[in-house]
């Protein structure tokens, strides 16, 4: 048991009494009460528990909390409450991408970081940067069109 | 096999999803009111159509909100309408409100929805299976909304003195054309609550031609929500002293727990306690097994891993898939028990000019849907309050309510919305499992299941077993058909979901000489309903083994297709639900001509065509593919063409298509369960390899929109994508696929 300090969405956590061998997706779900990022299968396999850590997407589900340095973003950081969603996000709403949903926050956290790294993306770099992330409603289709729209959607605002 | 009972795993949900012994179209319309009550223990009326008012909001005559039944409610803050329903994925959440919402009038952006509580008073039943939630609530649904809409105009009428005949309304507004004034709804609701509620006699419906939102594409309800990873899941749930807790049952189903190291494990930080539950005998709700409970997930996590069980097997299953298929491999040889015929069989094949045999198998799968199970409950002064994942609501408070030893008048279960559903949450062993252990701990607690705990406990789609043998005549024209089907049995009585083949299933009805027979071994992991159950394994045997006869033959596909279909007509007059030939000819010839049906492709690739009805859907696919040297295959797209009545929400129809097509292509392509000694083998995701992004093929969906009653879309499109896929692989290659996974034969993408 250890006491860590932990950055999150822009607020400094001091977690006391913490079993450093919790993975960062528990600490986030059970101690600090986000729970965007989700529980799929424990071992880096699904991608549904993905969040940024200096803004890199990681598999919270599998990453000792002791272990995290740097800044964690989680879904919930991307946009404050109420405030207007990034462009990702939007294009996630617009284009009706969800069908259970439970993949999505994932699916958006590896979306966001692709398009930092690479903001004009081609067919194949999506498929590349996405290929980690299991959707098992098929909405494949769907997040690859939102990523394009997200990207152009960026660049125009960029522009003006 | 165990002494376990498996009641309810059978029986109840797969007849009321329409899956189950009797699988497919016949199921479909044996949904009538009083199967139903029967099933559900329902009495009385009330169930298709409830107009039954919510307790807290009679309308008492001096205004208040307008809720004239359980699926509106407007006051002066703004419309409410109610989700009745249980969201997994396929989108009602937000399709079925559109429906009330078209008769009521209303303009979609002036709508909050709401989920619906769970109150058969109010909704009769409520859950999500067997494509079921359109076609069930379509009139009741659009009956509801007139209502509202007919009260809102009769409250105009009074106010402005005019004939409610001069009245019209629109996007949230009565309308007297004739002076042009405007009202409204919010304004008009405390007067229209003060109103009587019309007969539904009464109530007019909108023609189509009038329809404004349905049949337009309507984003989810919860996008935002989601976008914003808000708490909308049973995973996400929290509850005011809530502990967290695992439950590690015997790796084979049957096995009672001897011993285990609880001391050590309750010695362990973090945790609260531990403890060995019996089990209540029903493989179906809660079998025995140590629960863990502790501070927080982790804590219960490592606990569980830490925990060392010894096993009582003696009355444990021992299944095997090597001994099942060594065993089906010598019963196909043989003639079985005869479930279905039609015709003279054996004159039908004395008389053919060529016949063909086949022997189709397949392995069982699992459901994998992504938000592992897990249930919130607290148990307190003999009253039982869950937050479930669940399909079926209903079920989930009677199980949990046997469970515990309470009335189900004493549970309160709160619907969330479900990672993933495909079939696995109408069986609710999870919230028999948390309540168990909320009881016994006196905290309130979130289960979790891991992973593992899902892929070894799930309740399987059975593999199967076809031998088949088609006769063709001297024009090439399939005369007779013969399945030797071999399948699983879990209670030793009847076979398990996907288990049963009957005079719905193609081509009884079809061909004129038909013959069904089938064999059941007996099975301890439990097998239940799988996204189109049966028709999502038997779509791919019979339509594969079609394609076999035209080759055969020296014929086109799509000719042969056709002329099996034959003139218009149901197959089953008298079945609103059954297969129409008219309506699946309609189908295939779209999605044959959407897809250049016929053109010239390079060597090594190839279309392949298939038709499947299930769930009143009528569907055909053309798959276009390329097989390399070494049996990899580039699905390049997928045609669908579709026809179950008109659309609600485009968008969330084409949604189920399109993940219709990847959940098909991922099922055949890699994924399999296989068991030893009782145990499944495959313990995660890097042994169950969901298909990703970049294998996904381009789709192409094309609605027919005909006019008969809309029907569901959960399910239909997605047997066809196995059929297609391996006769296109037949096309580019000339390798006919019998196994499935496609894996099995050495296939990969």
């Amino acid at each position: 048991m250890a006491t860590l300090q932990l950055r999150v969405n822009g607020r400094q956590h001091t977690l006391e009494g913490v079993d450093e061998t919790t993975p960062l997706l528990w600490v986030l779900r059970d101690e600090l009460g986000l729970v965007g990022a989700k529980f799929g299968c424990g071992i880096s396999q699904c991608g549904a528990c993905t969040v940024h850590v200096g803004g890199a997407p990681v598999r919270s589900c599998s990453l000792p909390v002791a272990s995290v340095s740097g800044e964690v973003t989680t879904i919930e950081g991307l946009a404050a409450a109420n405030s207007d969603l990034t462009p990702v996000q939007r294009a996630w709403v617009d284009l009706d991408v969800a069908q259970c949903g439970y993949c999505q926050s994932g699916q958006i956290m590896a979306a966001e970081a692709l398009l930092r790294s690479n903001p004009e993306p081609s067919d194949a770099d999506i498929d590349a940067a996405m290929a980690a992330n299991i959707c098992r409603c098929g909405t494949y289709l769907r997040i690859r069109e939102a990523v394009k729209v997200a990207a152009a959607n960026i660049r125009k605002e960029n522009r003006s | 096999m165990s002494a376990l009972s498996y009641a309810g795993i059978a029986e109840t949900v797969d007849e009321v999803t329409g899956g189950g012994p009797l699988t497919g179209p016949l199921r479909i319309d044996k949904l009538d009111r009083r199967q139903f009550l029967k099933l559900t223990g329902l009495v009385g009326g009330g169930l298709m159509l409830s107009f039954t008012l919510p307790r807290a909001a009679a309308n008492d005559g001096r205004g208040g909100p307008l809720q004239p039944n359980g699926y509106l409610r407007i006051d002066e803050s703004g419309i409410r309408l109610y989700a009745k329903n249980p969201e997994i994925g396929q989108g009602v959440k937000t399709a079925l409100p559109m429906i009330v919402a078209e008769e009521l009038d209303v303009a979609w952006q002036d709508v909050t929805v709401v989920q619906a509580p769970i109150d058969r008073g109010a909704y009769g039943m409520q859950f999500a299976g067997g494509s079921m939630s359109v076609p069930m609530n379509w009139t009741p649904l659009r009956r509801a909304g007139a209502t509202g809409r007919a009260m809102l105009v009769s409250a105009a009428a009074a106010r402005w003195k005019v004939p409610a005949t001069e009245l019209t309304t629109r996007d949230s507004y009565v309308i007297h054309e004739a002076t042009g004034k405007r009202l409204a709804y919010t304004d008009l609701a405390a007067a229209a609550a003060a109103l009587p509620v019309p007969a539904a006699r009464t109530l007019s419906l909108k023609p189509r031609d009038q329809w404004r939102l349905l049949g337009s594409r309507v984003t989810g309800v919860d996008n935002e929500a989601l976008v914003r990873g808000e708490a909308l899941f049973g995973i996400d749930q929290v509850v005011p002293g809530m502990k967290h807790a695992t439950y590690t049952k015997c790796p084979a189903i049957g096995g009672k727990v001897r011993s285990a190291n609880l001391e050590k494990i309750k010695a362990m930080p973090g945790v609260v306690d531990a403890f060995v539950l019996e089990g209540n005998g029903n493989a179906g709700q809660l079998l025995p097994g140590v629960a863990i409970v502790a501070d927080n997930t982790w804590a219960a996590i490592r606990a569980k891993r830490a925990l060392e069980v010894q096993w009582d097997e003696t009355d444990a299953g021992k299944d095997s898939w090597a001994a099942a298929a060594e065993q089906a491999e010598r019963l196909r040889q043989e003639s079985g028990p005869q479930v279905f015929n039609q015709g003279d069989v054996d004159a039908a094949f004395a008389a053919a000019s060529t016949t063909v045999d086949a022997f189709y198998h397949y392995r069982f799968a699992s459901h994998a849907q992504l938000e592992p199970q897990n249930c919130t409950a607290s148990f307190k002064d003999g009253a039982l309050e869950l937050w479930a994942p669940t399909q079926t609501p209903g079920s989930a408070i009677s199980d949990a309510a046997g469970v515990v030893g309470i009335g189900a008048d004493k549970v309160t279960l709160h619907q969330t919305r479900c990672g993933g559903g495909f079939g696995r949450r109408l069986y609710n062993d999870f919230v028999c499992e948390a309540a168990a252990i909320a009881k016994q701990s006196g905290v309130p607690v979130k289960l979790l299941w891991t992973r593992e705990d899902d892929m070894a406990f799930d309740l399987y789609r059975a593999g199967g077993f076809h031998q088949l043998q088609g006769a063709l005549d001297g024009d090439g024209k399939v005369t007779g058909w013969r399945d030797h089907f071999v399948t699983f049995t879990n209670d030793g009585r009847r076979p398990v979901s996907g288990g049963g083949l009957n005079a719905g299933i193609f081509p009884a009805g079809l061909v004129p000489n038909v013959r069904y027979e089938q064999t059941a071994l007996p099975w301890s992991n439990r097998c239940a309903a799988w996204r189109a159950p049966g028709s999502n394994v038997f779509g791919f045997v019979v339509q594969s083994f079609l394609h076999e006869l035209a080759v055969a033959a020296g014929r086109d596909h799509l000719e042969v297709l056709l002329e099996v279909l034959g003139e218009p007509r149901w197959t089953q007059p008298g079945r609103a639900q059954a297969l129409h030939t008219g309506r699946a000819a309609g189908v295939v010839r779209l999605a044959a001509s959407k897809a250049g049906w016929g053109r010239k492709l390079p060597k090594g690739r190839g279309l392949g065509l298939a038709f499947y009805f299930s769930h009143a859907g009528h569907i055909a696919e053309v798959a276009d593919v390329s097989v390399s040297a070494e049996r990899k295959l580039t699905v390049h797209k997928v045609t669908v063409a579709a026809d179950v009545g008109p659309i609600v929400n485009l968008s969330g129809a084409e949604n189920q298509v399109e993940g219709s097509v990847v959940d098909g292509l991922s099922t055949m392509l890699g994924l399999a369960v296989t068991f030893e000694n009782g145990r499944v083998q495959q313990t995660n995701f890097d042994q169950y390899p969901l298909l990703k992004m970049p294998a996904t093929p381009e789709v192409d969906v094309h609605f027919v929109a005909s006019d008969y009653e809309p029907t569901g879309l959960g399910e239909p499109a997605l047997p066809p994508l196995a059929p297609a896929v391996c006769n296109a692989i037949f096309a580019a290659s000339g390798h006919r696929v019998r196994t499935m996974p496609i894996s099995e034969e050495g296939f990969s993408v």
